[in-house]
Protein backbone atom coordinates (compact mmCIF):
# COMPACT_ATOMS: atom_id res chain seq x y z
CA UNK A 1 0.00 0.00 0.00
CA UNK A 2 1.13 3.75 -0.65
CA UNK A 3 2.54 5.43 2.47
CA UNK A 4 0.93 8.79 2.97
CA UNK A 5 3.82 10.79 2.23
CA UNK A 6 4.56 8.83 -0.90
CA UNK A 7 2.44 11.14 -3.09
CA UNK A 8 4.88 11.67 -5.84
CA UNK A 9 3.32 10.94 -9.47
CA UNK A 10 -0.11 11.67 -8.37
CA UNK A 11 -2.45 13.79 -9.73
CA UNK A 12 -1.94 17.50 -8.12
CA UNK A 13 -3.05 21.14 -8.22
CA UNK A 14 -1.04 23.73 -9.73
CA UNK A 15 2.40 24.18 -8.84
CA UNK A 16 2.96 27.47 -6.71
CA UNK A 17 6.30 28.88 -7.56
CA UNK A 18 6.48 32.06 -5.81
CA UNK A 19 8.73 32.19 -3.31
CA UNK A 20 7.89 33.42 0.08
CA UNK A 21 9.54 34.84 3.27
CA UNK A 22 10.25 32.37 6.10
CA UNK A 23 9.67 33.25 9.93
CA UNK A 24 12.27 33.66 12.14
CA UNK A 25 10.84 30.09 13.89
CA UNK A 26 11.23 28.55 10.69
CA UNK A 27 15.13 29.80 9.93
CA UNK A 28 15.52 28.68 13.77
CA UNK A 29 14.75 24.95 12.94
CA UNK A 30 16.41 25.02 9.78
CA UNK A 31 19.58 25.91 11.75
CA UNK A 32 18.81 23.66 14.57
CA UNK A 33 18.78 21.06 11.38
CA UNK A 34 22.40 21.85 10.20
CA UNK A 35 23.92 22.17 13.66
CA UNK A 36 23.07 18.61 14.55
CA UNK A 37 23.53 17.51 11.42
CA UNK A 38 27.11 18.68 11.22
CA UNK A 39 29.45 15.76 10.78
CA UNK A 40 31.97 16.63 13.69
CA UNK A 41 28.14 16.32 15.96
CA UNK A 42 26.61 13.70 14.07
CA UNK A 43 23.12 13.89 16.30
CA UNK A 44 20.86 13.28 13.38
CA UNK A 45 21.09 12.01 9.77
CA UNK A 46 18.58 13.61 7.30
CA UNK A 47 17.64 10.12 6.56
CA UNK A 48 16.27 9.76 10.43
CA UNK A 49 14.56 13.06 9.77
CA UNK A 50 13.01 12.09 6.36
CA UNK A 51 11.68 8.72 8.84
CA UNK A 52 10.21 10.77 11.39
CA UNK A 53 8.02 13.11 9.04
CA UNK A 54 7.27 10.05 6.84
CA UNK A 55 5.94 7.85 10.00
CA UNK A 56 3.20 10.60 10.91
CA UNK A 57 0.04 9.92 10.33
CA UNK A 58 -1.51 11.23 7.56
CA UNK A 59 -3.77 13.83 9.11
CA UNK A 60 -0.87 14.88 11.17
CA UNK A 61 1.13 15.00 8.04
CA UNK A 62 -1.27 17.06 6.00
CA UNK A 63 -2.32 19.58 9.05
CA UNK A 64 1.67 20.32 9.91
CA UNK A 65 3.92 22.88 7.63
CA UNK A 66 6.83 22.31 6.19
CA UNK A 67 9.21 23.11 8.92
CA UNK A 68 6.60 21.89 11.63
CA UNK A 69 7.28 18.27 10.27
CA UNK A 70 10.87 19.20 11.08
CA UNK A 71 10.46 20.39 14.62
CA UNK A 72 8.60 17.25 14.93
CA UNK A 73 11.20 14.93 13.84
CA UNK A 74 14.22 16.58 15.15
CA UNK A 75 12.30 15.85 18.89
CA UNK A 76 11.63 12.65 17.48
CA UNK A 77 15.45 11.54 16.81
CA UNK A 78 16.52 13.31 19.77
CA UNK A 79 14.58 11.25 22.04
CA UNK A 80 15.42 8.21 19.81
CA UNK A 81 19.13 8.81 19.93
CA UNK A 82 18.70 9.66 24.19
CA UNK A 83 20.53 13.36 23.47
CA UNK A 84 17.48 14.27 25.85
CA UNK A 85 14.55 12.79 27.42
CA UNK A 86 11.07 13.15 27.59
CA UNK A 87 11.03 14.59 31.07
CA UNK A 88 13.64 17.35 30.01
CA UNK A 89 11.40 18.26 26.94
CA UNK A 90 8.36 18.44 28.84
CA UNK A 91 9.62 20.69 31.52
CA UNK A 92 11.33 23.08 29.18
CA UNK A 93 7.72 23.13 26.91
CA UNK A 94 6.03 23.99 30.03
CA UNK A 95 8.40 26.81 31.13
CA UNK A 96 7.84 28.52 27.46
CA UNK A 97 4.45 28.43 27.81
CA UNK A 98 4.68 29.37 30.81
CA UNK A 99 6.34 33.00 29.65
CA UNK A 100 4.30 33.51 27.15
CA UNK A 101 1.64 34.61 29.77
CA UNK A 102 3.87 35.93 32.06
CA UNK A 103 3.20 32.94 34.12
CA UNK A 104 0.33 33.09 35.44
CA UNK A 105 -1.37 29.76 34.35
CA UNK B 1 33.46 3.05 -5.54
CA UNK B 2 33.60 2.71 -1.51
CA UNK B 3 35.66 -0.23 -0.50
CA UNK B 4 32.72 -1.51 1.27
CA UNK B 5 30.57 -1.64 -1.55
CA UNK B 6 27.93 -4.30 -3.22
CA UNK B 7 29.23 -4.64 -7.16
CA UNK B 8 27.55 -3.40 -9.64
CA UNK B 9 25.10 -5.57 -11.39
CA UNK B 10 23.35 -3.54 -14.43
CA UNK B 11 24.81 -2.82 -17.08
CA UNK B 12 24.12 1.16 -19.01
CA UNK B 13 20.85 0.06 -21.33
CA UNK B 14 20.11 -3.36 -19.77
CA UNK B 15 16.45 -3.48 -19.14
CA UNK B 16 15.26 -3.78 -15.04
CA UNK B 17 12.02 -3.96 -13.18
CA UNK B 18 11.74 -2.39 -10.29
CA UNK B 19 10.42 -4.96 -7.34
CA UNK B 20 7.27 -4.66 -5.78
CA UNK B 21 7.25 -4.09 -1.94
CA UNK B 22 6.16 -1.93 0.80
CA UNK B 23 8.43 -2.36 3.59
CA UNK B 24 8.44 0.23 6.37
CA UNK B 25 10.18 3.29 7.46
CA UNK B 26 12.51 5.39 4.94
CA UNK B 27 12.42 4.16 1.84
CA UNK B 28 13.43 6.16 -1.42
CA UNK B 29 11.96 4.02 -4.19
CA UNK B 30 9.15 6.11 -5.26
CA UNK B 31 5.52 4.29 -4.89
CA UNK B 32 4.77 4.97 -8.33
CA UNK B 33 7.26 3.03 -10.18
CA UNK B 34 7.24 -0.37 -8.09
CA UNK B 35 6.50 -3.05 -10.26
CA UNK B 36 7.64 -1.00 -13.37
CA UNK B 37 9.95 -1.92 -16.22
CA UNK B 38 12.68 0.89 -16.95
CA UNK B 39 16.16 0.79 -18.41
CA UNK B 40 19.51 2.24 -16.89
CA UNK B 41 20.57 5.28 -17.91
CA UNK B 42 23.57 5.71 -15.82
CA UNK B 43 25.50 4.19 -13.19
CA UNK B 44 25.94 7.15 -10.04
CA UNK B 45 28.09 5.51 -7.70
CA UNK B 46 27.61 3.74 -4.79
CA UNK B 47 25.76 4.73 -1.31
CA UNK B 48 24.93 3.53 1.99
CA UNK B 49 21.75 2.76 2.02
CA UNK B 50 19.40 4.99 3.29
CA UNK B 51 16.45 2.56 4.97
CA UNK B 52 19.50 1.76 7.14
CA UNK B 53 20.60 5.19 7.87
CA UNK B 54 17.35 6.08 9.18
CA UNK B 55 17.70 3.86 12.10
CA UNK B 56 20.97 5.25 12.52
CA UNK B 57 22.86 2.04 11.30
CA UNK B 58 25.85 2.02 9.16
CA UNK B 59 24.07 0.94 5.59
CA UNK B 60 27.22 -1.08 4.53
CA UNK B 61 27.97 -2.58 2.40
CA UNK B 62 26.73 1.08 0.06
CA UNK B 63 24.90 0.10 -2.91
CA UNK B 64 25.21 0.98 -6.52
CA UNK B 65 22.77 3.47 -7.41
CA UNK B 66 20.98 4.00 -10.80
CA UNK B 67 19.59 6.50 -12.90
CA UNK B 68 16.82 4.25 -14.66
CA UNK B 69 15.02 5.75 -17.26
CA UNK B 70 11.23 4.75 -17.48
CA UNK B 71 8.83 5.95 -20.78
CA UNK B 72 5.74 8.12 -19.36
CA UNK B 73 3.47 5.64 -20.61
CA UNK B 74 4.99 2.67 -18.58
CA UNK B 75 4.64 4.49 -15.37
CA UNK B 76 0.68 6.41 -16.22
CA UNK B 77 -1.03 3.94 -18.35
CA UNK B 78 -3.26 7.03 -19.50
CA UNK B 79 -0.22 9.43 -20.11
CA UNK B 80 -1.30 12.35 -22.89
CA UNK B 81 2.04 13.97 -23.68
CA UNK B 82 4.52 13.28 -25.99
CA UNK B 83 5.21 9.43 -27.27
CA UNK B 84 9.09 9.96 -26.33
CA UNK B 85 8.50 11.61 -23.02
CA UNK B 86 10.59 9.51 -20.20
CA UNK B 87 11.03 10.08 -16.42
CA UNK B 88 14.07 9.10 -14.73
CA UNK B 89 14.54 8.05 -11.24
CA UNK B 90 17.75 6.74 -8.91
CA UNK B 91 17.00 3.39 -7.56
CA UNK B 92 19.40 2.04 -5.48
CA UNK B 93 20.20 -1.77 -6.90
CA UNK B 94 18.65 -3.81 -4.31
CA UNK B 95 15.68 -2.28 -5.47
CA UNK B 96 15.73 -3.70 -8.91
CA UNK B 97 15.88 -7.41 -11.06
CA UNK B 98 16.22 -8.15 -14.47
CA UNK B 99 13.28 -7.12 -16.38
Amino acid sequence: MRRHHDMGGLPAARCERDEHDYELWEKRVDALMMLLSARDRDLLRVDELRRNIEDLGAKAYDAMGYYERWMHAITQTLIQRGVLTIDEIGRKLAEIEGQDDGGKR
Amino acid sequence: MAANAESPRFAVGERVRVRRADPPGHVRTPWYCRGHVGTIERLCGAFANPEELAYNRPGLPAQPLYRVRFRSAELWPDYRGGAGDVVEIEILQHWLEKA
